[in-house]
């Protein structure tokens, strides 16, 4: 059975530049953003067709071996200048090639909620239209606190949007003066509840470890997040993108250093007050009430197929992953011109393949399947597991809950249907997992070149 | 052709120190005496080797025959070109015992330098005629007659009898060769005696074998003879015999007073040793030219390839270069840090230069280079006695006493810095032997020092101190008693073979202290505390920690970030290789080659 089929819509547009951000994304006028929805419906239309031209080849792969799919730029071609393997995992990979519903749509950014709720409308419209949106999919939208009010909730709810990620990232206005963020925080609560008025559900999103921020105002922002009664919570480690003007003003001693110790304690604090408060953790980065998990964000670390659409996003279908050109306007040119904005792309092989399975799936409070280790990986796990980075947990058959306000989860089955890597839970007669302890959280990437 | 009447021929060596224009006086005499035409002249003809063009130093002395006619009468010059560099004096000794006269060239702008002194204290020694000649005469900043004293003064003299020539416009040049012609002793030699040459240098060339640079003393050496060499007594036919001017040029023989090459067909300089005497081995010599000396090692270091898999590129480059080098030695070493390698042996850190940058330029290699060592001769209590090249190797247990190799020091330097270089001097475990004033403002400073704390960035702070001015130069003095002990230093308990170093005990400490916090910065944190110790046996002196990782982890990871990351860890996957372990600690190979680096570079 396929994984699930997932959508990203990248809107590459905020109001300002933020100086921490090295995002894809632009300062653009109201005529950029509109020609942008067209243009990115457009690609919409021909990621559809796509799909459609590599599903009914199957019968062709099939019969001639030496034939490749390059789904990125809609076009079979044939010959010899594939890797060896291909064949057979285009046989192998060719289901998860076809037209299917997706079982989430996310709109990122940048700042999505610059475009107009009718125009956010009509893109969830179109991915209904051409692929389809399964029963209880998640529908999520980032949202800037500020950009948004009642009517513009309901309108994104009314499209069928089911969740919104509010980029809160600090409670403390020192802060989000440092990260350049122009939103009162105060206005939080209120846009929250407005949302659950709206029938959407409401993550937010925190930074830490801003330059300037102490423990206390890490602290304060943490709870007033939960304060806010939401039943998922991100929190990221601010990183130092090189060339950002944040990165400049710490090289030139205008800015403190980011100093990765304190960024550890602060990650252990907000991990003992969220467990406390019942959102539990399940990847990194991320915490939820049981069942509330980002279902669209578990499938980039679980091995969902995903459609990338917009400047600079990133597509993975199968073995195969591609992008597209950063440049709106070149973006733009190409899909007015009916070509495919594809930059540029790779096919991943069983190397690679596996590689990203032990780095993605080891985020997760799930975990990693033993057997998903090389030989050489499996040798390091003792003493990973002296040194407290990670436990080996035994299968279990605890089954996955259902988010208490999202009734429709349990139902369709992305969590119970698509796929069992969800949180906390083991999978029936399954293999033991190797899960990462909270001193190893901080160190995943360590743990992982252990294991690769 | 018959030989020589040794009455015609002059044989003469320019004695200079770097950059005072040695090579360039010489291309002028070649294209003066018509030997080498102005048009196809190469920059520095006698300098072959880039490595030496590139450093303007001459490290191969060879010798070129050029005619020159004072008079109606017309003489056969050779010029012996002489290495100027301080770890090459025994082979500027060889060179200068083929001679009867020597130039002393010295820069009009900044007088006489001290390698040149000692080169010129062996000319004396040898009863060579001394030609002064003050050179650069055209630089605006040039001080003809403060030079000219100071050398008066040196050699005894008037100054008026300091020539005075520009190598770069020619000018006094052809004055010179005729005063070369003047006054330099011909040759004297017995021509009825057995044949003996003097071996004054011997290079390896790929296509004919080993060339040997010859000087006829006695007797006659004749083409297709069978040779000798009275040091190891091993024979060799005569394939060729010639005289270069410029090029190769193959003779029926050399007589006495004559200065040639000689091929055999040997493969390895060894066979070829330079000082050694060749005789003919129909009419051995009896006895041999005096002075001979096996070329013995002085400084140590060990050469590891930074990419393992190099090693067996290495092993041939160093035999390779071994074949035109009889000084330098090599034997294989492991090294828990740095894994295979040699340890080599070297007349002192110019010459290690010179070999560590020939390997890198010429066969491409990457190499980390531990820091240079002396030979240590410890007596333990039973009386048995250890030569210890490497100090991970030094003895553990009762030692009784360690000797180390010392050298007599010549610094000349301006006045002004007379107290820095005594200061640095006394900090080196230095005595002074005596101090002269070469002019009213430049003085000579003779000292007993350590080899081992010339080794070590001697060179660079004198430098640093006297602002450039002062220079230096030294001659091996034998062994001295000295309390050494050896300093290793510790990752988490482990020994960390490439750092153990011997120091004084005065200076174990700082020693201790620099390593561990240099070491602090290049070690990467790991995911467990790291302490790094410095100890005298199991006596810790030094510690510093480097404290465990507490975060090493991406934040986000969606989409994009996703290949990023992958492709991220693929390069890390591939850094791994070259990362070293020692105990559980990985280090990258970077951070070794970082704390190496700060003692290897400093004999500029």
């Amino acid at each position: 059975m396929a994984p699930p089929f997932q959508i990203y819509v990248h809107v590459p547009f905020c109001a300002r530049r933020c100086g921490y951000c090295d995002f894809n994304t632009y300062v653009a006028g109201p005529e950029r953003r509109r020609a942008f929805v067209n243009h990115a419906l457009a690609e919409l239309e021909m990621a559809g067709a796509e799909l459609d031209a590599a599903g009914s080849l199957r019968s062709v792969v099939n019969n001639h071996a030496p034939t490749v799919l390059t789904p990125g730029s809609g076009m079979l071609t044939s010959g010899n200048a594939a890797v060896g393997a291909a064949p057979t995992l285009a046989s192998r990979f060719i289901h998860r090639l076809a037209r299917r519903p997706a079982q989430s749509v996310f709109f990122g950014g940048g700042t999505p909620t610059l475009l107009s709720a009718v125009e956010l409308a009509r893109l969830v419209g179109a991915v209904r239209r051409i692929f389809g949106i399964a029963p209880g999919a998640e529908v999520t939208v980032e949202a800037n606190p500020d950009t948004i009010g009642p009517v513009y909730l309901e309108t994104l709810a009314a499209a069928g949007f089911t969740r919104l990620s509010l980029g809160m990232q600090s409670a403390v206005p020192r802060i989000l003066a440092a990260l350049d963020r122009s939103h009162d925080p105060a206005r939080l609560p209120e846009v929250v509840r407005a949302a659950a008025q709206a029938g959407l559900d409401v993550s937010v999103d925190l930074i830490y470890g801003t330059p300037g921020e102490s423990l206390a105002d890490w602290e304060a922002s943490l709870r007033a997040a939960l304060d806010l009664g939401v039943r998922h919570i991100s929190a990221y480690a601010l990183s130092l993108e090189p060339h950002t003007p944040m990165a400049r003003r710490i090289a030139a001693g205008q800015l403190a250093a980011i100093d990765p110790d304190q960024q550890a304690e602060k990650y252990e604090l907000a991990d003992r007050l969220f467990q406390g408060a019942g959102l539990h953790w399940y990847e990194i980065s991320n915490w939820s009430r049981p069942g509330c998990e980002s279902r669209h964000n578990l499938g980039y670390w679980t091995g969902a197929d995903w459609r990338g659409i917009g400047p600079g996003a990133h597509s993975s279908m199968a073995a195969e992953r591609w992008w597209n050109v950063k440049s709106p306007v070149a973006y733009g040119r190409a899909l007015e011109a009916g070509r495919s904005p594809k930059a540029g792309g790779e096919r991943l092989d069983q190397a690679a393949l596996a590689l990203e399975r032990v780095m993605l799936r080891l985020r997760t409070a799930r975990g990693l399947d033993l057997a998903a280790l090389s030989d050489s990986g499996r040798a390091a796990v003792p003493d990973l597991v002296a040194e407290g980075l990670v436990r080996v947990v035994a299968p279990s058959d605890r089954s996955a809950a259902a988010c208490p306000g999202g009734a429709e989860a349990g139902e369709a089955g992305f969590a119970t249907q698509a796929s069992p890597d969800v949180s906390g839970g083991g999978t029936p007669g399954g293999v033991p997992r190797l899960v990462l302890t909270r001193r190893g959280r901080l160190l995943a990437d360590l743990v992982t070149r252990q294991l690769v | 052709m018959s030989s020589l009447d040794a009455q015609l021929i002059r044989n003469f060596c320019i004695i200079a120190h770097i950059d005072h224009g040695k090579s360039t006086l010489a291309d002028r005499m070649l294209v003066k005496t018509g030997v080498v035409d102005q048009r196809t002249m190469r920059d520095q003809y006698l300098d072959r080797m880039d490595i030496e063009r590139e450093r303007g130093i001459t490290i191969k002395s060879q010798a070129v025959r050029m005619p020159w006619t004072v008079g109606d009468q017309e003489y056969t010059l050779n010029m012996i070109d002489t290495p100027g560099h301080v770890d090459f004096s025994y082979e500027v000794s060889r060179s200068l015992a083929a001679c009867e006269g020597a130039v002393l060239l010295v820069d009009a702008a900044q007088g006489i330098e001290a390698q040149t002194l000692a080169n010129l204290y062996l000319a004396l020694e040898g009863d060579l005629d001394i030609i002064p000649v003050l050179n650069k005469i055209d630089l605006p900043a040039a001080q003809p007659d403060k030079y000219a004293e100071e050398l008066a003064h040196l050699i005894g003299g008037s100054p008026d009898d300091c020539l005075r020539v520009s190598g770069k416009t020619g000018q006094g040049v052809a004055e010179l060769l005729d005063d070369i012609v003047r006054q330099v002793t011909p040759p004297a030699g017995d021509a009825d005696a057995p044949a003996r040459a003097l071996i004054f240098d011997s290079v390896y060339d790929s296509y004919r074998g080993v060339v040997t640079y010859v000087r006829v003393v006695d007797g006659h050496l004749s083409a297709r003879e069978r040779i000798a060499m009275m040091s190891t007594k091993a024979s060799h036919e005569l394939l060729e015999i010639g005289v270069i001017s410029p090029e190769p040029t193959p003779t029926a023989g050399l007589a006495v007073g004559e200065v040639g090459y000689l091929i055999t067909g040997v493969k390895d300089v060894r066979q070829s040793r330079v000082g050694d005497t060749v005789t003919g081995s129909t009419r051995p010599a009896q006895e041999a030219l005096a002075g001979y000396r096996d070329p013995k090692p002085m400084v140590f270091s060990g050469l590891y390839p930074i990419d393992g898999s190099d090693y067996p590129a290495l092993r041939d480059a160093l035999d390779k270069l071994k074949l035109n080098d009889a000084a330098f030695t090599y034997e294989p070493e492991t090294s828990a840090a740095l894994g295979f390698g040699f340890r080599c042996g070297f007349l002192g850190l110019l010459h290690l230069e010179i070999i560590r940058e020939r390997l890198e330029r010429e066969f491409g290699l990457d190499l980390i280079s531990t820091a240079p060592n002396v030979v240590y001769e410890v007596t333990l209590d039973d009386g048995s006695v250890y030569q210890v090249t490497n100090p991970s190797e030094f003895p553990v247990g009762k030692i009784a006493s360690v000797r180390e190799p010392i050298v007599r020091a010549t610094i000349l330097t301006p006045s002004e810095f007379t107290g820095a270089i005594m200061d640095l001097c006394q900090s080196r475990r230095g005595a002074m032997l005596g101090m002269d004033y070469l002019s009213q403002d430049r003085l000579e400073l003779r000292y007993i020092l350590p080899l081992a704390e010339i080794v070590f960035d001697f060179f660079d702070q004198l430098k640093s101190r006297t602002k450039g001015y002062a220079s230096l130069d030294y001659e091996p003095d034998g062994t001295a008693e000295a309390d050494l002990v050896k300093v290793d230093v510790l990752l988490q308990g482990e020994q960390v073979d490439a750092f153990s170093a011997i120091v004084h005990k005065d200076k174990a400490y700082a020693y201790g202290v620099m390593m561990v916090g240099r070491l602090r910065k290049l070690i990467p944190r790991q995911q467990f505390e790291v302490p790094i110790q410095a100890a005298i046996g199991s006596r810790v002196i030094a510690r510093e920690n480097v404290r465990a990782l507490r975060k090493d982890v991406l934040a986000k990871c969606y989409g994009g970030d996703i290949t990023r990351k992958r492709k991220l860890l693929e390069k890390q996957k591939e850094g791994k290789k070259r990362m070293k372990t020692i105990g559980r600690v990985e280090i990258p190979q970077e951070a070794f080659i970082a704390a190496l680096a700060s003692d290897v570079d400093s004999p500029k």
